[in-house]
């Protein structure tokens, strides 16, 4: 009697937990972007409503501060079971056993852009919502004024025809300096904004057959070719060098300081507010190999450590729906990741006044290297790049960056490729 | 002996327990972690096993060279000399990449070179940034340190006076070292800035627009001297203060004496102040010799060890390369040789100002 009352107890139990839902943690980098929280909080409480087995609860931390609590968490053992990650800082966990791969079948991911899924080791290890783009951002009026023809996506400026631009918009004395690179923005917008110049020259921060050497690729002849052009930018005030301070680098265009400024889709509604239908979104110039623009935002995966990646993925898969996807895209001014999406947002519809940066996603987008050495070359890079512009020699920059990144790939061995 | 320090004192010690045990748990602990760290080739993330590789660290940091660099000559012995007349010489990486005659140069690079004669002398290091920022800590505080405590006192001796509203420009001096040092160096920046930065503006007005504007953080010849004049600035305030204690415990009779003697005021300054402020002194050269070599905030939010390693500094090296590059061990072995330094320098400091009787 006495061990039956139990053993229904005991039933009683177990069927109480399984029809609790199991909570699902999740880390988010976007703590202080309060319309950014507003949909991620609304689209976790459909997950919620609309399933018994899981609940997923956020906890947002601060952009700066991100990466590094993800570093501590993992080397205390207190990852969450969803964390989202940078596109290229994504290989670094993913190897270094921060992440699991995602589970996803390939016709889950057909319709996204393919800088928005992250891919390590053949296996889909995150997956975004958006993308960033990056464009020559200025004004038709600036362009007619001095006779400059207006490229198209399908014939950008060339390299030379670029330099002829800079140079017309320099000696109309009108500007303080014809073009504005960002200067001011050191981190990865460094290899972000300015590798796919180096792209489109030809070369590349390293050789992405194996991921072992940036010899004879970074400092080859198409890197010192590009080498040779940044050093020019700087060294005829074509552009604001590194003492360019954020205040100029916000609002330059805007005042009209700079006449063209390369610039993140992010602040893009900024500049259709100021300038209306005079903006144009240009895709970057073509140095030889093709217009090339950088790609990969903050995307979604699994901890390795997860107990419950089933509930970890069935909230991703609930995320990647389109409307989360407008969503985001309406609010923040996000590249959306599907075409459908992009049709039914605000900015990239048919006649949405950013359509453009969806077009040079898909058409011009190269993500950066895919290795986990990757954290070490971006800060290699910014290195060589922020030092040339300052006028050091182009060659040794390039070769010392090629060795440091040799070196380093060395001591890693090879980075697991 | 040590029994009785221990029995007569057992409150002493446990109202000492909390502040030893957080420097035991944040300041010893970490050290003997650096120190241990910087033998092996841990990183600070990463799947692959750490493994002990002994003073390697250290030598990739401090390994030199010297190469001696022959114009190149034509078949004739003739040396090939540029359109301006100077020799050309051999590029100094053919020396340092896979050159089997030069195995101990593998991987260095130029520092600097000199001429003597025809020939060229080119040093060469394993790691030209680490030396770089060497030379800089150390031109950094060898300036800082004494104008930073001459004008505390300076600052001190003015504010040490019996005059109406005189709290107001303690308040003024003091006042940078309570905000953040962050802050100071992101207003400074705006400050330093080249295009339309108020000292530019400044020095333009006074000059009726003779000064040419300076990019100040830009310009590898004035970043440092950018970041040390604000760096003074910052933390002026605080050593003011230390002084200012000091002086407060001179007794008023000496000076009653001094007057009655009739002192001159530079006399009374050289007799009765100044010895009176030495273990003061003492105590300012130690504290700014310390902070100004773990200088980090203002190259971090100013420059990023730029323009072309210009303001490069050893904290600054061993934060990029600990936590930026993730090479934990390097950034360690940069943080050992720090401590080393300015363990050395601070017992060359004690020695030289001890109390000689």
């Amino acid at each position: 009697m006495k061990l039956t009352l139990t053993l229904a107890g005991a039933l009683a139990l177990v069927s109480g937990v399984a029809q609790a839902q199991t909570e699902i943690s999740m880390w988010y980098h976007g703590a202080g972007n309060e319309e950014e929280a507003a949909i991620l909080k609304g689209a976790i409480e459909d997950f919620n409503a609309s399933q018994s087995d899981w609940t997923v609860v956020m906890q947002s931390f601060p952009q700066i501060a991100y990466n590094d609590s993800v570093v501590a968490g993992a080397l205390g053992g207190s990852l969450p079971d969803i964390l989202d990650v940078d596109g290229p800082v994504m290989p670094n966990w993913a190897w270094s056993g921060y992440l699991q791969p995602l589970g996803l079948d390939e016709a889950q991911v057909a319709a996204f852009l393919p800088s928005t899924v992250g891919r390590w080791d053949g296996q889909i290890y995150s997956v975004g919502l958006w993308d960033a783009a990056v464009a020559m951002m200025t004004r038709k009026s600036t362009l007619e004024k001095y006779g400059i023809r207006i490229p198209t996506l399908d014939q950008p400026w060339t390299g030379d025809e670029f330099d002829e631009v800079l140079a017309t918009l320099k000696a109309s004395g009108d500007f303080d300096y014809p073009l504005d690179v960002g200067m001011a923005w050191t981190g990865e917008w460094y290899p972000y904004a300015f590798s796919p110049f180096l792209q489109s020259f030809g070369g590349d921060i390293v050789d992405r057959d194996g991921y072992q050497s940036a010899d004879g690729v970074l400092n080859g002849d198409a890197g010192i070719a590009f080498g040779e052009w940044w050093q020019a930018l700087f060294a005829n005030d074509m552009t604001p060098g590194t003492g360019q301070d954020p205040a100029s680098r916000d609002t330059g265009f805007l005042d009209g300081k700079y006449a063209i400024t390369w610039n993140g889709n992010w602040t893009a509604a900024t500049v259709l507010d100021a300038f209306g239908d005079d903006v144009l979104f240009l895709p970057a110039p073509d140095f030889g190999h093709g217009p090339k623009i950088g790609a990969g935002s903050w995307q979604f995966g699994i901890a390795a450590t997860s107990e419950h990646p089933d509930g970890a993925r069935a909230f991703i898969e609930h995320l990647m729906q389109d409307r989360y996807i407008t969503a985001f895209s309406d609010t923040l001014g996000l590249v959306p990741a599907t075409a459908t999406a992009a049709a039914a947002s605000k900015h990239y519809g048919p006649d949405g006044d950013m359509a453009v940066f969806y077009d040079l996603s898909e058409q011009q987008a190269l993500i950066r290297p895919v290795s986990p050495g990757y954290v070490v070359m971006a800060k290699v890079f910014e290195k060589a790049v922020a030092d040339i512009a300052n006028g050091a020699d182009v060659i040794d920059s390039l070769d010392a960056a090629a060795d440091e990144i040799d070196a380093d790939i060395q001591k890693n061995d090879g980075y697991g490729h | 002996m040590a029994s009785k320090l221990t029995r007569s004192n057992r409150a002493g010690w446990a109202f000492a327990l909390p502040g030893f045990g957080l420097i035991a748990l944040f300041i010893i602990v970490p050290f003997f972690f650096a120190f241990g760290l910087s033998l092996t080739n841990q990183r600070l993330i990463s799947p692959n096993p750490t493994a002990f590789v002994g003073l390697a660290n250290y030598r990739d940091l401090l390994g030199l060279g010297v190469i001696t660099l022959e114009p190149e000559r034509d078949a004739g012995g003739q040396i090939l000399r540029g359109a301006d007349g100077t020799p050309d010489y051999p590029r100094v990486r053919n020396f340092t990449r896979n050159n089997p005659d030069h195995p101990r140069l593998d991987g260095m690079r130029e520092w600097f070179r000199w001429q003597s004669g025809d020939t060229q002398k080119v040093v060469v290091a394993k790691d030209v940034v680490f030396m770089k920022a060497l030379v800089n800590t150390f031109t950094f505080v060898l300036i800082v340190a004494p104008l930073q405590a001459g004008l505390a006192l300076l600052l001190a001796l003015l504010i040490n006076q019996r005059l109406r509203g005189i709290n107001v420009f303690r308040t003024i001096y003091f006042m940078p070292v309570v905000v953040s040092i962050v802050v100071v160096s992101l207003l400074w920046r705006f400050i330093y800035s080249g295009d339309n930065g108020l000292l530019n503006n400044i020095l333009s007005v006074l000059s009726f627009g003779l000064f040419r504007p300076v990019d100040w953080l830009g310009n590898p010849s004035t970043a440092l001297g950018a970041i040390i004049a604000m760096s003074i600035w910052q933390a002026v305030g605080f050593h003011m203060v230390i002084w200012l204690s000091g002086l407060q415990t001179i007794s008023p009779t000496l000076y009653e004496a001094a007057r009655i003697e009739g002192s001159s005021p530079w006399q009374t300054f050289r007799h009765v102040t100044w010895p009176g402020l030495r273990n003061t002194a003492v105590l300012i050269l130690i504290v700014i010799t310390m902070q100004a070599f773990a200088i980090f905030a203002q190259v971090d939010v100013m420059t990023n060890g730029g323009p072309r390693d210009a303001t490069q500094t050893l904290v600054f090296q061993a934060v990029q390369r600990g936590y930026g590059k993730q090479d934990i061990s390097g950034g360690s072995a940069i943080s050992v040789i720090l401590f080393l330094i300015v363990l050395s320098i601070s017992l060359v400091q004690r020695w030289l100002t001890r109390e000689k009787n």
